[in-house]
């Protein structure tokens, strides 16, 4: 049945020239409210500490006026745009393509990065920020499980990043410290193992475990709490480590960090240009870019391996029920799941995570200071997790790359960086909410075919 | 050895907010294969009752004994949370339904089949490595939800997210992730509010089908009296915390203190309406 003419939708008519004025208008307005003091008037410190100040009216002018056209502009561009939610239609072509496109991306950037250090073998530089950007996509990974899963938002990553890190620095230094019986009172002596060459393969699983022991330390206080606490809680943890650290001058040498970590070798052979290391053992002339790639390889795969072991919980009864307590802590518990161990094996295997990764960070470095464990890099790999769409592996990965790579790349930009960094961030979250990946893939079918959730049904992570 | 015949026995139990008495000595029984309805005017404890027995609530007085068929018994107040539904097997729905909206209706199915899979997954370690007995308990597990999805009439919309079913679907699926717990003892708070008169007679057959097939025994909450009437085998009447009445259908029904309560009028007038109706 068709609609009479008067009932059917009429398009909205376009707004005139006067709203946009007077929205152009109020920007301005606010903007010269803003900019008045922060712009407007350059205070300085006289000579004999007077305040000296002297006004800037023409660039204040500039900038309102600038706010002004920008927002007529703006408004212009939405206009011209269409309004936000109405439905593009894209011919089904372009969107097979599309989701075939995306189904490939995983694999070719698999590939890429294996292949980074062949094509890049003279550029150590860009090496250099490959094992970077790998590092924050294995923290990105290890984070994901704890807020894209579990939603249970960690503002303290950072901390098990720490333990990870000092637990290899502090173990390969004093020796692993190995308790042997003995008959003579007290029957216990203490003797430290000191592990030589295979320093990093041992102790990068004690990391790793020290890691979750204190993310289950972590798990007890915060059981109770959920969102804005939890978050709160979590942050305050990860500045008691770092000021343990920094305060403990005896253990971890304070804000003078420690130096001479091990450098990992490759299953005991070191790669060092000495008769015993690698490059003379296969007889082809040392170069310090093969510790490079090693590094690489290294990092490529401890990210893998937390990738895989994230996607495989994602898929048995812990992932799923950490999933359900995202979406309903209630009905999980009266569906007779333990909160209590679900929420701390979530909070261990992230912290875990984290923990592989300081390992791997101190032995890249050969030094570490509590300086790189700041909230700042907390809330870098928190961005890299909402900014890749939560729970989402794919997602964290482009995004890593995003942030870490595109951050390098505005390098010439000098102090201007953070503010294309920022408007970036911005722009993602108006067109991207959810971020770049944002629809959850079902962990079970029953029909096989390929479904996504879309991402308004899922819950965020609130704790 | 015999059973005995009550499966939840609730005795002298009592809820206290602060000065405000939510329940206040209430003593009844459920019997075993049977629903029992819980009804009673608004702000009358019925939910209150429902959080006290599912562990939601820890009662300030009085005990609830559940026994299973193979005689296992259990003092629901000393149990804690979780284990209600773990070790007792007691599960139950929400008033406002509490789905995981964003998993799919299999997947809400699975969740619930948490601690055998748990179990069968070595705790996680067997599983991590791909055990082929976890595989087995998995597709079983699967193979049970499917068989509650295809009597709820959602297998179609298996892969589809909770929170995109319609309401009365949701209701329903509500109740199957609560038997796929495979509980001895299933709570309804309210299964029919929000339904329309055809999906309550849907809702009705499922109840009965539940206690009939898997001989489950049923508690719920129920505004809805044309469901109640038609399938409760006994009815519990809560005003202000008190039992007013107890009974089969037919007599509570005829009850001038149960017409007192939901008039709102004082015995003798329900008394004077109840004569003057007939």
């Amino acid at each position: 049945m068709a609609l009479p003419v008067a009932d059917q939708p009429i398009a909205k008519p376009a707004s005139t020239v006067g709203f946009i004025l007077k929205k152009a208008a109020i920007s301005a307005l606010v903007a010269l409210a803003l900019f008045s003091l922060m712009i407007g008037i350059r205070t300085e410190a006289g000579p004999s500490g007077q305040l000296i100040y002297w006004t800037r009216f023409g660039d204040l002018a500039a900038i309102v006026a600038a706010v002004f056209v920008g927002s007529i502009l703006f408004e212009l561009l939405r206009q011209w745009l269409g309004p936000v939610g109405t439905t593009v239609v894209v011919p089904p072509q372009v969107s097979k393509g599309l989701s075939v496109a995306g189904r490939l991306l995983a694999p070719a950037l698999l590939i890429f990065a294996l292949l980074v250090p062949v094509i890049f073998y003279n550029q150590r530089y860009l090496l250099d920020l490959g094992i970077l950007v790998l590092t924050y996509v294995m923290l990105g990974w290890g984070l994901n499980v704890v807020v894209g899963l579990a939603g249970l938002l960690d503002l303290g990553y950072v901390a098990f990043y720490a333990v990870g890190a000092y637990s290899y620095a502090l173990l390969a230094h004093y020796g692993l410290p190995l308790p042997l019986l003995s008959t003579a009172y007290p029957f216990i002596t203490v003797e430290h193992l000191q592990l030589g060459v295979w320093s990093f393969w041992v102790l990068l699983p004690i990391s790793g475990l020290l890691a979750a022991m204190w993310g289950v330390l972590l798990g007890f206080p915060v059981l109770r709490l959920r969102g804005d606490y939890l978050a709160i809680v979590t942050l305050a943890f990860g500045e008691i480590i770092r000021l343990v650290i920094l305060n403990w001058q005896d253990l971890t040498g304070g804000p003078n960090g420690i130096s001479g970590i091990p450098r990992p070798t490759l299953f005991g052979i070191p790669l060092t240009p000495g008769d015993d290391g690698l490059a003379a053992m296969l007889g082809i002339p040392f170069s310090p870019t093969h510790r490079l790639v090693f590094l690489f390889y290294l990092i490529l795969a401890l990210a893998l391996l937390t990738n895989w072991v994230a996607i495989r919980l994602r898929r048995l009864p812990i992932g799923r029920a950490w999933e359900a307590m995202r979406e309903d802590e209630v009905a999980c518990r009266a569906l007779g799941i333990n909160i209590t161990t679900t929420k701390l094996s979530a909070f261990a295997i992230g912290a875990m995570f984290g923990g592989f990764a300081g390992a791997f960070f101190a032995t890249r470095q050969g030094f570490i200071s509590p300086e790189s464990f700041t909230f700042q890099e907390s809330a870098l790999v928190l961005a890299i997790v909402v900014l890749g769409g939560m729970g989402s592996q794919l997602g964290v990965a482009l995004a890593a790359l995003t942030m870490i790579g595109g951050f390098e790349l505005f390098r010439g930009l000098d102090q201007y960086r953070m503010l294309v960094f920022g408007a970036v961030m911005v722009l993602l979250m108006i067109w991207r909410p959810r971020g770049l990946v944002g629809h959850r893939a079902p962990s079970v079918f029953l029909h096989r075919e390929r479904t996504t959730i879309a991402s308004d049904m899922v819950k965020e992570g609130r704790g | 050895m015999t059973v005995s015949p009550e499966i939840l026995t609730v005795e002298h139990l009592s809820m206290r907010f602060g000065g405000i008495v939510a329940v206040n000595d209430l003593s009844f029984t459920a019997q075993r294969r049977e629903i029992t309805a819980l009804i009673g005017p608004n702000g009358a404890g019925k939910t209150t009752v429902f959080n006290c027995i599912t562990g939601f609530y820890r009662p300030t007085g009085g005990g609830m004994r559940l026994v299973h068929d193979d005689g296992a018994a259990f003092q629901l107040e000393r149990l804690h949370d979780f284990r209600i539904s773990k070790t007792a097997k007691v599960a139950r729905t929400f008033q406002n339904i509490r789905l995981f909206p964003g998993m799919t209706a299999l997947e809400n199915l699975m969740v619930a089949q948490h601690n055998p899979l748990m179990r069968a997954s070595g705790f996680t370690f067997l599983g991590l490595l791909g055990a082929p007995s976890f595989r087995e308990a998995e597709a079983r597990a699967i193979d049970f939800a499917r068989q509650w999805l295809e009597r709820i009439g959602l297998v179609d919309r298996a892969d589809d997210a909770a929170g995109n079913l319609p309401y009365g679907d949701q209701r329903r699926l509500e109740i199957a992730r609560a038997m796929c717990s495979e509980p001895a003892l299933l709570c309804l708070d309210e299964p029919a509010a929000g339904l329309n008169a055809s999906e309550s007679a849907a809702l009705s057959e499922l109840l009965l089908a539940i206690r009939n097939d898997f001989g489950t025994s049923i508690l719920l909450i129920e505004h809805d009296m044309s469901v109640v009437m038609e399938i409760s085998d006994h009815i519990v009447v809560l005003d202000h915390g008190v039992k007013i009445s107890d009974g089969e259908p037919r007599a509570v029904r005829d009850d001038p203190k149960v017409v007192a309560a939901y008039l709102g009028a004082d015995e003798d007038t329900a008394i004077a309406v109840m004569e003057g109706g007939t």
